[in-house]
């Protein structure tokens, strides 16, 4: 898959950064997906280099979920194209992919071993085998004692837990979240978050999506900020932050002084401080101007861009306003 | 929460058979264990409990009621001759002719009448014979006496006689069946068959619409979908509850051996089918598995479109009537073997299986069962592939739902359904 010839010029023009040396766990030109009239998904080009921690990012009804129904086959894109794993049809390659889905699901009169089996089994591992890994995977994560309880006698919690080993039964080489944080408490995303870098570091590749920009910030290699149906961003999430210029922080003794005219125009004062974008000369010739103008070095602080800022620049302020209101959904306590 | 390394060392991509044998099982032994099955193993009680309570009420008000009768006013001789003559040939005719009650024992000579009498009667009295046994005269409604003239003139030709003459005693032959009945009785053999199929298909139908809503309701119907294709899915169902019908049916079919066994001399016999007994319950065997999955597979795609039971039950009820008039199409369709009407009731593919279990009942011939079987299941193919199809388009979306012409910003998507 590596120097694909799909890796189209269209991908570039949108942003997107691709990793030629590396072999693409998904790969997705031009995905388009209309409903009743009203466009959901609308030309999504994605590039997920395999054993990375990949993140999709946007508010919701931005696309995210369309976007990953459609890699995996749940409904088929209007057009575009998609390569999971190697393979143009993403059921032939289910037995190496794992997925939870937004709204999670189990049945609630099954035993939490056989819930585990059974999503087992519907990618393909011997139903006797995932009774003996569900088995193995609950006593190692501290819900041996769960084993044989119905579905329905456990807290929302430990079902969500259990639907989460469920994905991983198989050992799939894929494994995609939609947004498997919310509803998750402090402890388990936290726990979530280390068997998301666990599984990456065993060389699967992770994807998910979320509204909640702290999770990929910490966790993903690269990501696609979604907004609108489109994806304007898709690279590594440093490229992003390089969007936007650092910011310097500066606080002088003096106020005035000759020393103003090496800030940039649109400097913005605040008491001593004054906050303004790195030129693009660098720290170095400003530092010059400023002791050479006495201008009284308090501090000076240059602060790279975050994802939040990169996201607000990228998508725009209606698409971060968007994520801003979701945040509610952030670590229960 | 991290699982062993990746490792494909005991799996490989699922066939769609295996897709659908992962499903099917997991229904299976969930609904068997569960109790829906109870319920449905109940099921055909409450017909027969209904039936026999039924039955019980009719007899109880059919003996409250008192049969009506013939009041005699004739010459005193007579009127006994007549009442003995009735009674002498009701026991070997059976209870069908009229009783006689005397009302008045007439002497030679004197005349009355029997209007006046009709009129001042009260009770069961329906009309009033009165006359000579040469010429007897019935009073009363013209129905009801145009039904008893002949009773009547027989009672009066055997009163005329000074005794019951001895009738010869007839030898008793039996046969299987009368060449003149084999048609009449093939009929009935075929409506029944064509009942239970019907029945047994509705009550199977409606279930596994219930377990697909209650799938969606679980939000696992997102899990399944990604795994396997939906169509492994919809033939896992289907077929889940086709297993756990067989059963049901099974059980019923035990059940209902044992007592035939118990009450071998208490129940009628039943008229031998045309391709006989064995091959007639294979046939409904086959025919209902065809008619379940037809009706099956067009509830399925209703629940692809419905989000809640009252959707289901609004968007069921058009298909149920549809089912019920083709039932009756092709109950019509079997009184007339041969014809074009009843051609069209076995080529109609939800007709199809009880026009075709008729025919077998009727009709000898093998072969065109075996084309009725493929055809219907090309059908069930199709039926499956377009309640997968509507499946995927229509719930598999996140997006606004019905939002036409111009995209609205998120706040308006964010309000939107998700599964």
């Amino acid at each position: 898959m590596t120097g694909n010839p799909h890796q189209s010029d269209r991908a570039r023009q949108s942003g997107a950064e691709l990793p030629f040396d590396r072999p693409l766990a998904i790969e997705a030109r031009g995905l388009v997906k209309r409903f009743e009239g009203f466009t959901a998904v609308d030309g999504v080009d994605l590039s997920v280099p395999a054993g990375s921690v990949y993140g999709i990012l946007g508010p919701n009804g931005a696309g995210k979920t369309t976007t990953l129904r459609m890699l995996l086959g749940i409904i088929d894109p209007d057009s575009g194209y998609r390569r999971i794993l190697g393979s143009d049809r993403p059921h032939d390659v289910a037995h190496a992919i794992g997925y939870l889905p937004e709204e999670r699901g189990l049945y609630p009169s099954m035993k939490a071993t056989e819930a585990i089996a059974f999503l087992g089994a519907l990618r393909g591992l011997p139903l006797k085998e995932g009774r003996r890994r569900a088995h193995e995977l609950l006593e190692r994560h501290g819900l041996g004692y769960a084993a044989d309880r119905q579905i329905r006698q456990l807290s929302k919690g430990m079902a969500q837990q259990v639907q989460i080993l469920g994905t991983l039964v198989h050992r799939p080489r894929l494994v995609i979240f939609d947004e498997p944080f919310s509803g998750l408490d402090a402890l388990n995303q936290g726990k979530l978050e280390a068997m998301m870098r666990g599984l990456a570091q065993d060389g699967a590749t992770v994807i998910f999506s979320t509204h909640v920009i702290a999770h990929a910030e910490r966790l993903c290699d690269e990501v696609a900020i979604i907004a609108g149906g489109k994806v304007p961003f898709a690279g590594p999430v440093d490229l992003a932050r390089d969007r936007i210029p650092a910011q310097v922080r500066l606080e002088t003794r003096a106020l005035q002084g000759a020393w103003r005219a090496a800030l940039p125009a649109d400097v913005r004062q605040d008491g001593q401080f004054w906050h303004f974008a790195l030129p693009d000369s660098g720290i170095e010739p400003l530092l010059r101007a400023l002791i050479a103008g006495e201008a009284g070095i308090l501090s000076l602080s240059i602060e790279r861009a975050g994802l939040h800022d990169a996201f607000v620049a990228i998508a725009g302020e209606a698409a971060a306003r968007a994520l801003e209101e979701e945040k509610p959904e952030e670590p229960r306590r | 929460m991290i699982p062993d390394s990746h490792d494909d060392s005991h799996q490989g991509r699922l066939s769609a058979l295996s897709a659908a044998w992962v499903v099917a099982r997991r229904d299976f032994t969930a609904i068997l264990f569960s109790r829906t099955f109870f319920f449905f193993l109940l099921g055909p009680l409450f017909p027969l409990i209904v039936g026999a309570l039924a039955g019980s009420v009719g007899n109880q008000v059919e003996h409250s009621t008192e049969r009506p009768e013939v009041g005699v006013i004739m010459i005193g001789a007579e009127a006994d001759a007549m009442v003995r003559a009735r009674d002498g040939l009701a026991d070997r005719l059976g209870q069908d002719l009229p009783g006689l009650i005397v009302l008045k024992r007439l002497a030679p000579g004197e005349h009355a009448d029997p209007a006046a009498a009709m009129a001042g009667k009260e009770g069961n009295i329906a009309a009033i014979l009165s006359g000579s046994l040469e010429a007897p005269v019935l009073t009363g409604p013209r129905d009801q006496i145009a039904a008893w003239s002949g009773d009547v003139a027989m009672i009066a030709a055997q009163a005329k006689q000074a005794s019951v003459a001895p009738w010869p005693q007839v030898r008793l032959e039996t046969t299987v069946s009368s060449r003149v009945n084999d048609r009449k009785s093939r009929l009935r053999t075929a409506q029944g068959a064509q009942t239970l199929l019907f029945l047994l298909t509705m009550m199977l139908a409606g279930m596994v619409l219930s377990n697909l809503v209650e799938e969606k309701a679980n939000k696992i119907i997102e899990v399944l979908a990604a795994a396997i294709p939906m169509e492994a899915v919809f033939f896992g169902k289907l077929f889940a509850m086709l297993g756990v019908s067989l059963v049901g049916i099974a059980t019923w079919a035990a059940v209902g051996g044992g007592l035939y066994m118990l009450a071998e001399s208490a129940v009628p016999s039943l008229p031998d089918p045309a391709v006989g007994w064995p091959m007639l319950v294979l046939l409904g065997i086959l025919y209902f598995s065809m008619a379940y999955l037809l009706l099956g597979s067009v509830f399925l795609s209703i629940g692809s479109l419905a989000n809640t039971v009252r959707e289901v039950q609004t968007l069921s009820m058009p298909v149920t009537m549809m089912q019920l008039m083709l039932f009756f199409f092709a109950t019509y369709a079997m009184t007339q073997p041969g014809s074009t009407i009843e051609m069209v009731a076995a080529l109609f593919p939800f007709s199809s299986p009880f026009a075709m279990l008729a025919r077998a009942a009727q009709d000898p011939a093998l072969l065109p069962h075996l084309g009725a079987v493929l055809w219907q299941g090309l059908w069930v193919l199709l039926l499956v592939r377009l309640g997968s199809g509507l499946f995927r388009m229509r719930v598999m979306k996140s997006g606004a739902q019905g939002s036409k012409g111009k995209r609205r910003w998120w706040p308006a998507r964010r309000r939107a359904a998700k599964l």
